[in-house]
């Protein structure tokens, strides 16, 4: 008879060889290797590390796999592995000055030092299904871009156009190490925005341009390639370089009005992730821009120019975590509820009758 | 692969001691909450990993452990949380309350009394009892700090002048310590009074909100209520079905398409032990 809530460790166990079985699909055609996922779905692979926050192809493109392609799954398996990894120090700020560039462009100059390189991208693609996907081999430079091209915002920094980039003093914060609090300081937003959600911040960016927020945003500088990464370990007393890493970065030119203080001049609004991440880290930019309205003492009206709201809903493992949270049982607090609810109707009833 | 070794109980040492760091501060101020580092875990946010870390952090491998969701032991997630930590930690399970050292809740409080040598650790989804009056941290902090809880007596109030009594059954403010209004998780209210003068330590970990807050052993929780609307228990006009119990928090069980309903203890162990009992 009383048969509710019986058997859960029978039917979780069960659930999973199910899940299992499913996740490998038809066992006559072959399983994927991880290396074929990182290979050809290196966006996917990108995402995962970036949202994830774990430069690691291999663990990324496992967790793609083993979360049948369920992106913000596999970031979230991702993100738990990261977890448990004891860290032993933090590396040097990278120089993106510096990048092996493979890919660079300016909007807002027609030609500038260094040159516009076009790289891998689908920007100029005609979007359509093409059945025959082997790729031609592309022809390839014998040595590479050159390796320290500067930064276009640079150029405008020298007639005092644009704002400085801002300096801190102190350490840079950790929102992975210490609890995030209100309001914060703009390296840990950036690092909030850098593994948030990809389609919370492009929907966010979006509506800045649609009048909710509005930025004037010029896309300054947006560059794709390999930076070094250095690490100095105490013992040593000078860093060592411990390898390299691929990130897209953007660096957007805003208008800004002038105040009181400071005449008009552009502002910055920046974007970094793992990988080749352009959408991500356009609207992180234009994101990271909008949350500055504080500091530059603009009105704040819209959502994106909401600290406490962009930051604290941009995690997609946060909230696919809460709302499907609501899946799990909430019967006692239901039971208390109906029981509210019947006794609210009842002595609305009473009061009714008495009334009539 | 750079596939992780795990620790015991799962966390790394440096994250279980910024989390007993947190928890202290947590004793020391009882009801405040504290914020904390929450790390990811291996299960959803939203899904008792706020409980998990505590747990985790504060298990040894001595202890006993009991992990209840609804009231009951074998409910899904619960299941899942108790296998967790018996594949991380090794530890000894139990379903029996007084044979655990430490008990992972949501939304309940086990009707057997707690005891000295016992934790509670409640799962909690929004540690701010004020949040739904005021969604900003930043204002929420303020008010703490400044003991302004007017706009909470204010709901209150509001929900006496509509419905003639306080229609919050679930999540019911309490004051603790005399100090600090708090969440106690969303138990019914039917449990708050449990919280009251406890021997056992009780712990409240939110994971996706970054929060620890603690009820020391014996210390005063007062429901929120007023002098001529004093907070009330619900009922049920039938005992348990099963055992008989007119004490207990009683689930509905429906049992046809026709309207048949029995009522039963939400405690499993409770439930059992008396069934054995008799």
């Amino acid at each position: 008879m009383y048969v509710a809530v019986k058997g859960g460790e029978k039917a979780i166990d069960a659930a999973h060889r199910l899940l299992g079985e499913e996740r490998r699909g038809d066992p006559s055609v072959p399983q994927l290797s991880l290396l074929q996922i990182s290979e050809q779905l290196g966006l996917a692979v990108d995402r995962v590390m970036n949202e994830g926050s774990l430069y690691d192809r291999e663990l990324a493109a496992l967790a793609v796999q083993q979360a049948r392609g369920d992106l913000i799954e596999a970031i979230f398996l991702a993100r738990a592995a990261r977890t448990t990894l004891a860290r032993f120090g933090y590396a040097e700020p990278v120089n993106t000055s510096a990048m092996h560039v493979r890919r660079r462009v300016s909007a807002a100059f027609k030609d500038v030092p260094g040159g516009q390189i076009l790289g891998p991208t689908f920007d100029y693609t005609h979007r359509l299904l093409d059945a025959n996907l082997d790729a031609e081999p592309a022809t390839v430079a014998d040595e590479p871009v050159a390796t320290d091209i500067p930064k276009v915002l640079g150029l405008l920094g020298s007639e005092g156009l644009i704002e400085e980039p801002q300096h801190v003093d102190r350490a840079p914060g950790d929102i992975t190490q210490d609890p995030a609090t209100f309001p914060m300081p703009r390296d840990q937003r950036l690092q909030s925005l850098a593994r948030g959600d990809e389609g919370f911040l492009l929907s966010l960016a979006y509506s800045t341009q649609r009048g909710y927020g509005r930025t004037h945003p010029f896309a300054g500088e947006i560059r794709l390639g390999e930076v070094e990464i250095s690490f100095q370990p105490e013992e040593l007393g000078f860093p060592v370089v411990i390898g390299e890493v691929t990130l897209t970065e953007c660096e957007m030119i805003n208008q800004f009005k002038g105040s009181a203080e400071v005449p008009p001049q552009f502002t910055r609004g920046y974007g970094l992730g793992f990988g080749q991440c352009e959408r991500k880290v356009m609207a992180m930019a234009l994101v990271d821009r909008s949350l500055r309205a504080g500091e530059l003492g603009e009105e704040r009206v819209a959502a994106s120019q909401d600290e406490e709201f962009v930051i604290s809903h941009c995690d997609n493992v946060q909230a696919t975590g809460f709302v499907e949270h609501l899946k799990l049982p909430h019967y006692v607090d239901f039971q208390a509820e109906l029981v509210l609810l019947r006794q609210l109707r009842s002595e609305a009833t009473t009061m009714q009758e008495a009334a009539e | 692969m750079n596939a992780p070794a795990y620790n015991f109980a799962y966390l790394n040492e440096q994250t279980k001691r910024m989390i007993r760091r947190a928890i202290l501060k947590a004793v020391a101020i009882p009801g405040y909450q504290v914020p904390f580092a929450a790390r990811e875990m291996p299960m959803p946010l939203g899904w008792g990993t706020g409980g998990v870390q505590v747990t985790a952090a504060i298990l040894t491998p001595d202890d006993t452990l009991k992990v209840i969701d609804q009231g009951a032991d074998d409910t899904t997630n619960a299941v899942s949380i108790r296998k967790f930590f018996v594949k991380t930690a090794g530890i000894k399970t139990t379903e029996a309350t007084e044979d655990a050292t430490i008990i992972q809740t949501r939304h309940r409080i086990p009707e057997a009394p707690l005891a000295e040598n016992q934790i509670l650790v409640f799962q909690v989804p929004i540690p701010e009892p004020l949040r739904f009056l005021e969604p900003r941290e930043t204002e929420t902090r303020k008010m703490h700090a400044l003991e302004e809880y007017g706009v909470m007596h204010v709901k209150l109030y509001e929900d006496i002048a509509r419905y003639g009594e306080i229609a919050t059954t679930y999540d019911y403010p309490a004051l603790v310590n005399d100090r600090y209004v708090f969440d106690p998780s969303p138990i019914p209210k039917f449990d708050n009074p449990k919280l009251d003068n406890c021997p056992a330590l009780q712990l409240f970990g939110a994971g996706r909100e970054k929060r620890i807050y603690a009820v020391p052993p014996y210390t005063r929780v007062k429901s929120l209520d007023f002098e001529d609307y004093p907070f009330t228990l619900q009922s049920w006009d039938k005992p348990c079905e099963i055992c008989g119990s007119r004490s207990s928090f009683l689930d509905e069980i429906v049992i046809d398409d026709r309207g048949g309903r029995m009522f039963v203890c939400s405690d499993t162990d409770y439930c059992a032990k008396r069934q054995r009992a008799a």
